[in-house]
């Protein structure tokens, strides 16, 4: 499953990062930020307004992420 | 060791925003710091000296923060073109100090290791130091030096001899460069065994933030707390610098009576005491409330609250077709329009910028406020409503609020009918909460109010003189019959501009004040002091325009005014910066056409509207 889709307190790990296209700079930018793999991750708060904009922690940075970006991010579900 | 003869140490200070480089350059060079831009963009340019305790010079010039060399934004390439030596201006720097924050490592260092590859001597300044202590965070310190084959130092930038082991550090012979790594490294895993062998964290997130961000992150509490901060700001502002301004009224009062009494009756004093004093002191009066904005809007930046307010503002923001990031340009814009337009560097889509900068100057900028308070001290009574807030400093509040309506409609019109849809990243990184520097945010306070001073006693000086004369010649002759401005200069163009004035309720006087506003909004105050106070015959009248103007002006003309101004195209050093920006000139062209039309069509619908409320307030008073 991808990023966007995690509920909140949810934890999960990052596999990868996908492009949505070619020379996807978001993309480069997620995975030098530290969205590689076996990174802890998780959703802190969504955004009000349709939770359009998602805050998440991922290692030791939170960062405020939209969907659409998140979306890039493929992780899965840590059973705990 | 290098001596003090030799020539100075040039180093750049580096890192990912939020690692505390602006404090460790603050605490390195003082108050010797020297702020321009890089030439051909509007990147601001920090550089600073510092003497070691050796007594060599060092250069210090202050890279914009950067998460990596593969830049996604004009900072971004200025930090990658500077490291790379490619800029034609800028010498490559001697030594880079990486700047880290010790309580993010895992994302701090990636930077290290890539900076690595340039083949630069590098010191790496571990600093925060002190909150990785509070955290329980463990480094060892030589082990990390040992395998990085990079010299580190630890830095507490917010203490008084925090950067004590950077210093001596910096008195030893340049370190030779790291060895850089295999190209194909994978740094991210290098950075993972570098902290597994050399760094112990108890827990990943401070407790602190969990803690805050549960509530100001939070879709409703978070949006209230917002809501209440904001509105904090503007009570504030209007209510806590009253005896500061009291102090500064005396002074001003008493500098006026001074001058009356000791010089003739002439030319002379008039220039000074109507001209100068009354031009420069209306304006000095409203320094405090333009400080007291900017403490609280340093505040909020140095504590790591602006970035969660883009988030919660996002989503609204992105239904007017501006981005979250643009809340910290829109928002400095509230302090003036220069620092805020050169903030949207941070935005990243060339579209988005060049909205954000149309917009900006709808963001009430400081320079209106003694415009503001002026008019409503002279027309909106001093009640409270509900028993709660203060009716005047509730009006400051609305006129704020709609400048930012209007900015979000004007964003919303030009999306809905301008081309193609804009693809921005929001990816906004939200630092851990810190308690404000006091010492930095003095440094901050003091920087602006060295600009706000040198405006006052550059521009706006020269202005109130100038309409000091032309208020002033020429002279009328013995057997004129009206008062001696209206046949001085500026009294026929006053009575010339009334053609486009009149329908909004502008008097002669108004659209006099209204030329030299253009080049410092601030003015406007000043050369209404200066008008009335010729006009009144010469009496120190600085303080005394709010009565004068309340006895004298209809209610539909003071709330046209107050309507002009939240509109007025914005004054001269904001257009040159915009040209600066945009590099267009059809963009300054069209801002002031723009703001213009606003400007007019809101006079004009409060002029009727005051007309309308005067006739009510007369009718329930004779009742």
């Amino acid at each position: 499953m991808n990023l966007s889709l995690l509920k909140r307190g949810a934890h999960a790990i990052v596999e990868a990062v996908e492009s949505s296209h070619a020379s996807d700079a978001i993309a480069q930018r997620l995975r030098e930020l530290g969205f590689v793999q076996g990174e802890p991750v998780s959703v802190v708060a969504f955004g009000p307004l349709g939770a359009d904009t998602i805050a998440v922690q991922v290692g030791f940075t939170r960062f405020a992420l939209r969907r659409s970006e998140a979306a890039r991010v493929r992780v899965s579900l840590q059973i705990a | 060791m290098n001596s003090a003869a030799s020539s100075p140490l040039h180093i750049a200070l580096i890192g990912n925003p939020n690692c505390g480089k602006t404090a460790l350059f603050n605490r390195l060079t003082g108050s010797r710091q020297k702020v321009a831009n890089y030439a051909g963009v509007t990147v601001e340019r920090k550089e600073g000296a510092l003497r070691l305790p050796s007594g060599r010079l060092v250069r210090v010039l202050d890279l914009p923060g950067a998460y990596s060399l593969n830049a996604a934004s004009p900072d971004e390439a200025i930090t990658r073109d500077v490291c790379l030596g490619a800029r034609a201006d800028e010498r490559r720097p001697d030594l880079l100090v990486c700047v880290v924050d010790a309580t993010n490592l895992r994302l701090h260092l990636r930077f290290v290791l890539e900076l690595a590859q340039l083949g630069l001597p590098m010191l790496v300044s571990l600093n925060m130091m002190d909150a990785a202590g509070r955290r329980g965070i463990l480094i060892d310190r030589e082990k990390l030096q040992a395998l990085l084959g990079i010299p580190v130092v630890e830095t507490i930038a917010i203490r008084k001899d925090g950067a004590g082991a950077l210093l001596a550090a910096l008195d030893n012979n340049l370190p030779a460069p790291p060895a850089p790594l295999p190209s194909e490294t994978d740094l991210h895993g290098a950075v993972q065994g570098l902290l597994a062998a050399a760094v112990t964290v108890p827990r990943r997130t401070a407790e602190i933030d969990d803690a805050l961000d549960r509530w100001v992150l939070h879709p409703v509490i978070g949006m209230l707390i917002l809501s209440a901060v904001m509105f904090l700001m503007f009570q504030a502002v209007f209510s806590w610098a009253g005896p500061f301004q009291d102090a500064i009224e005396t002074s001003v009062a008493a500098g006026g009576n001074f001058l009356s009494a000791h010089l003739p009756v002439g030319m002379l004093r008039s220039l000074l005491v109507d001209g100068v004093i009354a031009g420069v002191g209306s304006v000095l009066i409203f320094l405090p409330q333009i400080l007291l904005l900017f403490l609280f809007i340093l505040c909020l930046e140095e504590s790591g609250y602006l970035p969660r307010a883009a988030f919660l503002l996002d989503r609204a923001m992105l239904a007017s077709g501006l981005s979250g990031r643009a809340f910290i340009p829109l928002l400095s814009s509230f302090a003036c329009a220069i620092p805020g337009i050169m903030a949207t560097r941070s935005i990243q889509h060339p579209r988005d910028r060049l909205l954000t900068i149309m917009v900006a100057p709808l963001m009430t900028c400081s320079a209106r406020l003694p415009v503001y308070a002026l008019l409503i001290g002279a027309f909106i009574p001093d009640r409270t409503v509900l028993g709660l807030v203060g009716l005047q400093g509730l009006v400051l509040f609305a006129l704020y609020l709609v400048g930012i309506l209007t900015a979000l409609l004007v964003a919303w019109i030009v999306k809905r009918f301008g081309s193609g849809h804009v693809d921005t990243a929001l990816l906004m990184e939200l630092p851990s909460w810190r308690l404000p520097n006091p010492r930095d945010i003095f440094i901050g306070l003091v920087e602006r109010a060295s600009i706000f001073i040198k405006r006052v006693g550059g521009i706006i000086l020269a202005l109130s003189v100038l309409l000091w004369f032309l208020a002033s010649f020429p002279a009328p002759p013995a057997d004129w019959h009206g008062t001696a401005i209206e046949y001085s200069f500026a009294g026929h163009i006053g009575r010339a501009m009334q053609v486009v004035f009149a329908p909004i309720g502008f008097n002669w006087q108004i659209c006099v004040a209204l030329i030299p506003g253009l080049a410092a909004r601030e003015v406007a105050v000043s050369a209404m002091a200066t008008v009335y106070a010729i006009s009144g015959g010469g009496d120190a009248a600085a303080a005394q325009l709010a009565p004068v103007i309340a006895a004298q002006w209809s209610l539909g003309t003071g709330l046209a005014l107050l309507a002009w101004y939240i509109y007025a195209p914005q004054c001269l050093s904001t257009l040159a910066v915009i040209r600066r920006e945009t590099g267009s000139w059809r963009m300054v062209a069209i801002s002031l056409a723009y703001l213009f039309a606003l400007a007019w069509v809101a006079a004009f619908i409060a002029f009727h509207l005051g007309g309308m409320l005067s006739g009510v307030i007369a009718g329930a008073g004779s009742s």
